[in-house]
């Protein structure tokens, strides 16, 4: 941290609403992000490819699920901290936010919450200790939104289940262990833990992405997939299995988009106060002060609507709109921020030596993924009209 | 083995210092703090100490009740437990007053081996180390870079000007640590929760009577401006008639 000239705004002298382990805990993974990834994310971006090599590393950190209890090898950190561990990985890129978010959020969880006791012991201190590496897989190539109009089907047999179809957009999926394939079981959706190296899966990697090109994204091929009668999540039957799921992963995305955009912001301050342009900083005009006021005021407000989400989390009074407000404002903000702020940089703006267009492309998925933008526009008014208007 | 590492709470590095009106610290606000550089190194080889002979390693410093969150990042580490002398002055002590108050807590815990940093990267005065040996009367090797122990004894290298040093010496002893000696870890999210249970002492510390004091502070002069001579091979002659007549280097 010492020789890191990451700045993070803390406008509103919010650093003393954390507790000190917070504090710790943020500090931490902000110095292996300046020290361990900001090294590595450019050449990684540019080829397409995630640093696979540092995964021992974000393991000994402790990153991966570290709300579970300590007896799976977990850290036991409360929701705040994991948030801030979030928003200080989506400061180094969203794709990594994302391959830690999915290992946690959407693997970890659902064996946490909806396996049983026997999967837990299993998969979770290996999932803790990143020996094995996970995915999920619920959206399909025509079930985005509509995540009930999947077409993913299991059927039991004597020995097990066999599984058939086809998930898309998956993180980590080519790199995987283990995915979490969410299927139809007799027209109701279920959850199954099902090893890569079984027969008839296989995960083709999605290729030319201009987005999350740090993180690996693939589809997942499922042909008459043989898992065991052990690889069935008991405790989860219908969409609200899957959808408990994204509601810990998008609580980390609500705090994730406030990293990118204290990233792209500190690139931003730092560059127009140091560009002289006739003969004065760049910062010292009243354009380029006005944009700045708005994203500092923009990342200040969504720092505190995060620190809000944690707190009633904590307090085990979130509920999904919450989070759905906090996703969607916070990475709309981040999405904004970045193309204002990349846009400060000039034309050096757009080359990867500056981080911010590669936040903005980034951010393209953040807005997309994990409920749309728009899909949790429409949360949030069903919470407050009670009329549901997705269809 | 009973291990002590000494770590002091500075200013990090980035900061960019402003002197306070009374024209002898720092003014502090917006100041962070850190663990001194040096400082890390010997916690860490302490905690590596711990962790190939067995013991406990307690991570002692003086400075104001704020200096917590830099011992539990030592706990987080791996250390045992945290003593911190409390002292809202300790800015302001010289190494002699340092090192008379460690030596007499260190002496009041007992240990086999005490480590330092080289140097606190706030003062620079490399002197609390060899002054706390010489107040508790035990051997010292300072700047090490590589640290062995045995039965009641180790050796240290150091690099001289001269080449590599190999000291033999006996335990107790006071190591003062260089950055070579070892990488320091991260506190690992498990360690940062497990720092939570661990001791952590907070003692009244007496008052220091220091010889030397701060009687001005003053930042260094600005830098002037560079200057661009020219381009390319043409510009060599006016460079040399700068370096020569101008900045009288050569």
């Amino acid at each position: 941290m010492a020789m890191d000239p990451y700045r993070p705004l803390d406008f509103l002298e919010l650093d003393d609403q954390f507790s000190e382990d917070e504090r710790m805990v943020r500090d931490t993974v902000r110095s292996w992000v300046s020290e361990r990834w900001m090294p590595l994310v450019m050449k990684h971006w540019e080829a397409g490819t995630f640093p696979s090599e540092l995964t021992p590393e974000l393991a000994e950190l402790g990153v991966f699920g570290p709300t579970l209890p300590e007896q799976y090898g977990c850290a036991g950190l409360n929701s705040v901290a994991y948030g801030l561990i979030c928003q200080e990985l989506e400061r180094g890129d969203s794709g990594l936010r994302s391959f830690v978010s999915v290992q946690g959020s959407l693997v970890m969880y659902p064996i946490y919450a909806y396996g049983s006791e026997e999967q837990k012991k299993k998969y979770l201190p290996k999932l803790a200790a990143g020996e094995l590496i996970g995915c999920f897989g619920l959206t399909e190539p025509d079930a985005g939104s509509n995540p009930g109009g999947m077409t993913t089907v299991a059927r039991q047999d004597s020995s097990g289940y066999v599984l058939n179809g086809r998930k898309m957009w998956i993180t980590n999926g080519t790199n995987s262990d283990i995915a979490i394939v969410w299927a139809k079981l007799d027209d109701v959706i279920r959850g199954f833990i099902v090893p890569s190296d079984s027969k008839g899966f296989s995960a083709p990697e999605q290729k030319h992405k201009w987005s999350l090109r740090a993180s690996i994204t693939s589809e997942l091929v499922l042909e008459d997939v043989r898992v065991g009668a052990e690889a069935l999540l008991p405790n989860a039957k219908g969409l609200s299995g899957p959808l408990g799921c994204l509601t810990q992963a998008r609580y980390g995305i609500a705090w994730g988009g406030v990293g990118a955009a204290m990233a792209c912001f500190d690139e931003a301050l730092r560059y127009s106060k140091e560009r002289i342009v006739f003969d004065k900083p760049l910062a010292g005009f009243q354009i380029p002060q006005k944009k700045l006021a708005d994203i500092a005021t923009d990342i200040s407000m969504a720092q505190l609507l995060a620190l809000r989400l944690g707190r009633l989390k904590d307090q085990g009074r979130m509920k999904h709109w919450h989070v759905s407000m906090a996703k969607r404002n916070n990475v709309a903000m981040a999405l904004n921020a970045a193309r204002v702020l990349r846009d400060m940089l000039g034309a050096n703006g757009i080359t990867l030596e500056y981080h911010t267009g590669r936040h903005m492309c980034n951010l393209e998925s953040v807005y997309t993924y994990e409920g749309t933008h728009d899909i949790h526009t429409l949360a949030i008014g069903q919470a407050l009209t009670d009329i549901p208007a997705y269809r | 083995m009973k291990i002590i590492a000494c770590i002091k709470r500075v200013p990090t590095t980035d900061l960019q210092p402003r002197v306070a009106a009374d024209g002898k610290s720092l003014d502090a606000a917006g100041v962070q703090y850190m663990t001194s550089f040096y400082d890390e190194i010997a916690v860490e080889e302490a905690i590596k100490q711990k962790e190939k002979h067995g013991g406990e390693v307690t991570v002692l410093t003086i400075g104001s009740a704020e200096a917590s969150k830099e011992v539990r990042e030592a706990l987080a580490k791996g250390a045992d437990k945290g003593v911190i002398l409390v002292d809202n002055a300790w800015g302001g002590r010289d190494p002699l007053a340092t090192a008379k108050t460690l030596a007499g807590k260190i002496t009041e815990l007992g240990a086999d081996l005490v480590l330092l940093g080289r140097v606190g990267t706030d003062r620079d005065n490399a002197s609390v180390g060899p002054m706390l040996a010489a107040l508790l009367g035990w051997a010292c090797v300072t700047d090490v870079v590589g640290l062995e122990l045995g039965d009641g004894k180790g050796t240290a290298r150091r690099e001289a000007d001269a080449g590599t040093e190999t000291y033999a010496f006996a335990l107790p002893a006071v190591i003062t640590c260089q950055k070579d000696l070892n990488e320091p870890r991260y506190a690992g999210l498990k360690g940062i929760m497990a720092a939570k249970k661990k001791p952590l002492e907070e003692s009244p510390c007496p008052p220091a009577t220091s010889q030397v004091e701060i009687e001005k502070l003053a930042l260094p002069p600005a830098r002037k401006a560079g200057r661009i001579v020219g381009e390319g091979a043409a510009a060599v002659p006016a460079l040399i008639d700068a370096l020569r007549n101008e900045a009288k280097i050569l």
